[in-house]
């Protein structure tokens, strides 16, 4: 398959009347077009960059395409009108070592870069503890240093021109990281990438980028990390990641989405492996008011397995959806995704799972699992799996599961004298363990743990004996 | 220990207990016989504190306190165990874990502190040795899995872990081969004693050979028609329960 411009395989056409577009666009999305315009001012004064033109590809693109609405069919059951009330602005807020402790993850000896606001901090990252041919830096800095290797991979993975979060970011990002491992080279220590939101009371944006570039036979552990100093703050994040697994190599990719109740996170994923690489993400979302996760991978070689899971732990009116699509491109190879939301009062959580098998991916085997826990009868879960299939020897399936805590083993637990809530505690623990277990990284797999124990009602016993 | 008296149960607007008296002192072994469908499960169920089941009628103390009082989880605390006629797979839940969580819940309950991890173990060990509870079992996911056998062995090895005062076995026996069938007895003699009592509910002779009870009573529609001594579950085993039914009808109980 050729890499860049359009007719990759899965990829939708935009065919929309460009005009009409424009105006909507301009009434909704104004703090989008101040902000572009306020970067032009900046390249124009500081010398155009080679990414500058790309930038302004980008914000045609998403001038074309406007905000979704839910007449597009992979919005369907995710509204973005309440980003479109609020006038975000972009601002680094100005912040201290002290005011990440209450994110560290204890334990985690990790290579970390803090990125806040959107804007990369070297002042609170450490970047020690690399081995040689391995770079953690700045997403900017990476920009003016290293074109050479970068422009063949940055903006080829992600699809500005079909979605308009991407076209946005790519148009507007500022900074982020950068993460490349050269050949053959084992990455002992994970990458953790922490993203901090600084926003109080006025709403602020950030369009962080992330690039991981991992060659032949290398291996890395990367962890996204959300976090925000105030909860209840408003901002909105647009985070895009793109990966490129070459062949052999081995990506473990964690995600972890712990934000303000009230943050908008909309963030892709686009990772092209080659033959024989494995790449294997966990994506753990506590909810903000609205999360939106696309994972996109494309399969582009022989032998290649691409492991996607997901939990989410939502509450009160939070929404959280998550889109993933599987473009299995050559034969021999397999995918398997299991999401599992656990959604308590009025939140609702939406998962579609694509896979797409061409016509030349014989003897692919793929498995899609999802299942959701409700704890109240207002929940909602929306589940949509999406199989496209052109070639004909293949194993596919996939399996959704949408249901209530089991009465039986509840009264299992309590004859056994473990109190009613604790039980609860428990089985929803339990439900969860799957997917929290398959963290590789100990430390965040503690973290996770925890965090679920928080996001629960409290179950003093529970902490107590774990 | 126990003193069931009168006791109407109803699950779904059927009724199933119809009159259950029956007395258990402390250090008693009582077998529970009777055909299926005499309502045997559902008295163990009850006792358990089962929310499916209702009372309509009639009372039940247990050492002392109204049993039909307390949450289901308080019974257990307060000694009272139930080993399941099917046990519960719960998935993602260790096997040691739950108990762990279990055992500390009965102590929080009598004020004792939680138990050490060193403690634990050692239980866990000693008690596992009981009914031959392998370090896979111990470590998986509760029953999941788990042959019949298994989960059989699992129930009075919690038993064993959690040591109740009255342990009511809900055909414990059932679809065992014998070899189970003795290792599943030989822990509950183990654990017999003059402050524990039990109620063996089976629908066989066959258990009592090896778990010796005190009393044997028949259960016919909701209600004890005979009560004896172990020799009952011999002339059952012979003559059928016909027999028994038709002594209840013709008495006119």
């Amino acid at each position: 398959m050729g890499r860049g411009g359009s007719g990759r395989l899965g990829q939708l056409t935009v065919s929309r009347n460009v005009t009409t577009s424009k105006q909507h666009v301009a009434a909704e999305s104004r703090v989008f077009v101040e902000r572009f315009r306020e970067l032009e001012g900046v390249w124009s004064a500081n010398g155009s960059s080679w990414f500058v033109e790309r930038r302004r590809e980008a914000f045609e693109c998403f001038t074309a395409l406007g905000l979704p609405t839910p007449r597009d069919e992979a919005w369907k059951y995710t509204s973005v009108a309440p980003i479109k009330k609020h006038a975000f602005r972009c601002e680094a807020g100005h912040i201290d070592e002290s005011s990440l402790r209450p994110f560290a993850i204890e334990g985690l000896e990790a290579t970390r870069l803090v990125i806040v606001d959107g804007v990369f901090r070297a002042d609170l990252s450490q970047l020690g503890g690399l081995e040689d041919g391995v770079v953690a830096e700045s997403l900017a800095t990476a920009l003016s240093s290293r074109r050479a290797q970068i422009e063949p991979r940055l903006s080829q993975q992600a699809e500005m021109n079909s979605q308009a979060f991407v076209a946005l970011n790519t148009a507007l990002a500022e900074d982020g990281a950068y993460v490349h491992v050269a050949k053959n080279i084992d990455v002992s220590r994970p990458i953790h990438l922490q993203f901090v939101a600084t926003a109080e009371k006025a709403p602020l944006m950030a369009h962080p980028r992330v690039l991981i570039d991992v060659e032949s036979g290398a291996r890395v552990k990367v962890i996204e990390d959300y976090v925000a100093l105030n909860d209840g703050a408003v901002y909105l994040d647009n985070v895009v990641t793109e990966v490129f697994v070459a062949e052999n190599a081995h990506v473990t990719h964690q995600k972890l989405q712990r934000e303000s109740s009230a943050a908008f996170h909309v963030a892709t994923i686009a990772v092209e492996q080659g033959a024989s690489s494995t790449f294997v993400s966990t994506s753990v979302s506590f909810g903000g008011a609205l999360v939106r996760n696309d994972i996109h991978a494309l399969l582009a070689g022989q032998g290649v397995e691409c492991t996607l899971n997901g939990l989410v732990v939502g509450a009160d009116r939070q929404h959280t959806d998550n889109h993933t699509r599987i473009v299995h491109a050559e034969p021999h190879s397999s995918s398997w995704e299991l999401y599992k939301s656990v959604l308590d009062d009025k939140a609702h959580s939406v998962f579609n799972g694509k896979i797409y098998v061409a016509k030349d991916a014989q003897k692919t085997d793929a498995k899609q699992t999802n299942q959701g826990l409700l704890l109240s009868e207002s929940a909602v879960i929306d589940t949509k799996p999406e199989l496209e299939i052109y070639a004909d020897d293949v194993k596919c399936t996939h399996g959704a599961t949408v249901g209530q805590l089991d009465e039986d083993a509840l009264f299992y637990l309590r004859s056994r004298g473990i109190d009613s809530q604790s039980s609860r505690d428990l089985l929803v623990f339990a439900f969860a363990s799957d997917v929290v277990d398959h963290v590789e990284i100990e430390p965040l797999r503690g973290l996770i743990e925890e965090l679920v124990f928080a996001k629960l009602p409290k179950s003093s016993l529970l902490e107590s004996s774990h | 220990m126990l003193e069931i008296k009168n006791l109407h149960a109803k699950v779904d607007d059927s009724a199933i207990l119809a009159g259950v008296t029956l007395t258990i002192r402390p250090g008693e072994v009582h077998a529970l016989m009777g055909p299926n469908g005499s309502g045997k499960s559902t008295l163990g169920k009850v006792l358990a504190g089962h929310e499916a089941y209702q009372v309509t009628e009639g009372a039940v103390v247990y050492r002392g306190r109204d049993l039909l009082e307390m949450e289901p989880e308080e019974r257990a605390c307060e000694g009272i165990f139930l080993a399941f006629q099917y046990p519960v797979e719960i998935p993602g839940v260790s096997n040691t874990y739950f108990l762990r969580t279990a055992l500390n819940a009965v102590r929080k309950h009598r004020g004792e502190p939680e138990i050490d991890a060193f403690d634990f173990l050692r239980i866990v060990k000693d008690k596992g040795e009981l009914v031959d509870m392998g370090d896979d079992l111990l470590t998986r996911p509760v029953n999941e899995g788990f042959s019949g056998g298994e989960k059989k062995r699992n129930e009075i090895f919690q038993m064993a872990v959690l040591e109740p005062y009255l342990a009511v076995l809900d055909e414990t026996d059932s679809g065992l081969d014998i070899d189970a069938l003795k290792t599943v007895a030989a822990g509950v003699n183990a654990l017999r004693g003059p402050d524990r009592s039990f109620l063996v509910i089976t629908h066989y002779q066959r258990l009592l050979e090896y778990i010796v009870p005190d009393f044997v009573h028949v259960l016919h529609a909701g209600k004890i028609v005979k009560s004896g001594g172990k020799e009952l579950a011999l002339e059952l085993e012979e003559k059928g329960y016909a027999w028994v039914e038709e002594e209840a009808v013709g008495s006119g109980s």
